[in-house]
């Protein structure tokens, strides 16, 4: 399963391994675990489920 | 002016942008304040402080309908180079300390010269009109994504004491705009005066709220200095204390005049962007995407330069990160009358508001006639419903919702 996904709109990408700190999202956090109403940090347009998984 | 060519397989491309110099006219609307200093000190009379008022909404909308609109668009291929070019990503951070030095300024010369409580008024006015455009700075530079960028953000909502509206604007409004949940978007029936009720408090609850939770999933109190409004509260509670003692007692109802003054310029331009649009629920109880015809936009040139193509809305919530000189014209988005400037007044007059809007508003492709369309004000929906539902433009009316 891919560890990096990215938004279609603005190119925010998550990466597993990173996490999110600012989000406050521990590296390591999985993609999945990501709350099911969470919108893409950067632009809140696009929906958890609009991201595109990278590799 | 400057030309963007880019070399392709079907020939080069290349693009002016004919704006770019005038998009300087951001630089010298923040100091508008400093244009009635200057007519008071040179003919005397403290009336002259009333002249940015009348640049503001009786200039300003003249030369939004004498200069028309702009419809140009910079092709695809060239939006790359745009966005890259040191020059425009200057211009919003060299507004910043100029938004310092109108309220300063005005503080200053409210404070030295013998006016009457009028004279003290229409400076803190003045004031709270450039740094409204302040909020407006602050949006374009908080949507980006440095860190540079989003801390001057931080620092120059400090100044209308408005250090909230990053989180507010981005992760609230954003997501939930057109929709009745938010704060932030009007409904058609809803006057400046009630929206603002909602509005003011609504969005200050919501950025504490967001800020509260991104702080709690990293197991921090929100009453700590990694919360981002408290560090532009804390530019903000500097600077306007730091009036206080300069320049006395006065300051007290100067700033909160001034404040209020910036605030409902943000409280207008709000009003004006999304009146009455919603977007429609989908079967998995989310709302659908934000679409480009959920904005109302305007192509005045004029205001367009002065508040870094705002008004080219429906671009800017499709991409918020987009910087203001790609923002792009579409074809087919609603569309307002004027700039945001002769908007305001408009709004100002809730009849007449009423008159102009809500027949336009019914009239747009998408809506058609059909209020299940349309984010009404549930006080008004009854009187919508009989006024535009039964005789509505097609007469698209759901039965089970009449008056």
């Amino acid at each position: 399963m891919s560890s990096v996904y990215e938004c279609p709109g603005c190119g925010y990408q998550y990466n597993q391994d990173l996490g999110d700190e600012h989000e406050g999202f521990a590296p390591g956090t999985p993609f999945d675990e990501l709350p099911e109403d969470w919108v893409c940090p950067d632009c809140s347009v696009r929906y958890k489920e609009d991201f595109q998984p990278l590799q | 002016m400057k030309t963007y060519t880019l070399a392709t397989d079907a020939g080069d491309i290349s693009y002016t942008d004919t704006k770019r110099y005038f998009w300087m006219a951001s630089l010298a609307y923040a100091l508008i304040p400093f244009l009635g200093i200057g007519a008071h000190a040179l003919f005397g009379h403290q009336a002259w402080l009333a002249l940015p008022l009348f640049v503001a909404y009786v200039i300003g909308p003249i030369l939004d309908w004498w200069l028309g609109e702009d419809e140009n668009n910079p092709p695809e291929e060239i939006v790359p180079l745009l966005e890259e070019d040191p020059y425009y990503r200057l211009l919003p951070m060299l507004t910043v300390p100029l938004h310092f030095a109108s309220l300063i300024g005005a503080a200053y010369w409210a404070s030295t010269q013998a006016l009457s409580w009028w004279g003290v008024l229409l400076l803190a006015v003045s004031a709270g009109i450039a740094n409204g455009l302040g909020i407006n700075t602050g949006h374009e530079l908080g949507h980006k994504k440095t860190q540079l960028e989003r801390s001057l953000a931080k620092i120059v909502l400090a100044v209308p004491a408005y250090g909230h509206f990053s989180i507010e604007h981005n992760r609230g409004h954003h997501r939930d705009v057109a929709t009745p949940e938010d704060p932030a978007s009007s409904r058609m029936g809803e006057s400046i005066y009630k929206f603002a009720r909602r509005e003011i408090p609504g969005a200050f609850r919501r950025a504490w709220a967001i800020e509260d939770e991104r702080l709690t999933r990293k197991g921090i109190s929100v009453w700590s200095w990694e919360n981002e409004i408290l560090q532009s509260y804390a530019v903000t509670f500097t600077l306007q204390i730091s009036l206080i003692a300069t320049f006395g007692w006065l300051m007290i109802p100067f700033l909160a005049i001034h404040n209020f003054l910036a605030w409902w310029q943000l409280t207008s331009a709000n009003y004006i962007e999304h009146y009455g649009l919603l977007r429609q629920k989908e079967p998995n109880g989310k709302y659908e995407r934000c679409q480009p015809h959920h904005s109302w936009n305007s192509n005045h040139k004029y205001t367009n330069l002065v508040l870094f193509h705002l008004e080219r809305h429906s671009d800017h919530h499709a991409h918020p990160t987009r910087r203001y000189q790609s923002l792009r014209n579409f074809k087919d988005v609603p569309r307002l009358p004027n700039g945001y400037n002769g908007m305001f007044p408009l709004a100002y007059v809730p009849p007449l508001w009423f008159r102009v809007m809500d027949p336009r508003l019914m009239a747009l492709p998408h809506i058609d006639g059909d209020m299940t369309q349309v984010n009404v004000d549930p006080d008004k929906k009854d009187e919508l419903y009989a006024k535009y539902g039964v005789a509505g433009l097609n007469g698209n009316m759901p039965t089970t919702e009449a008056a």
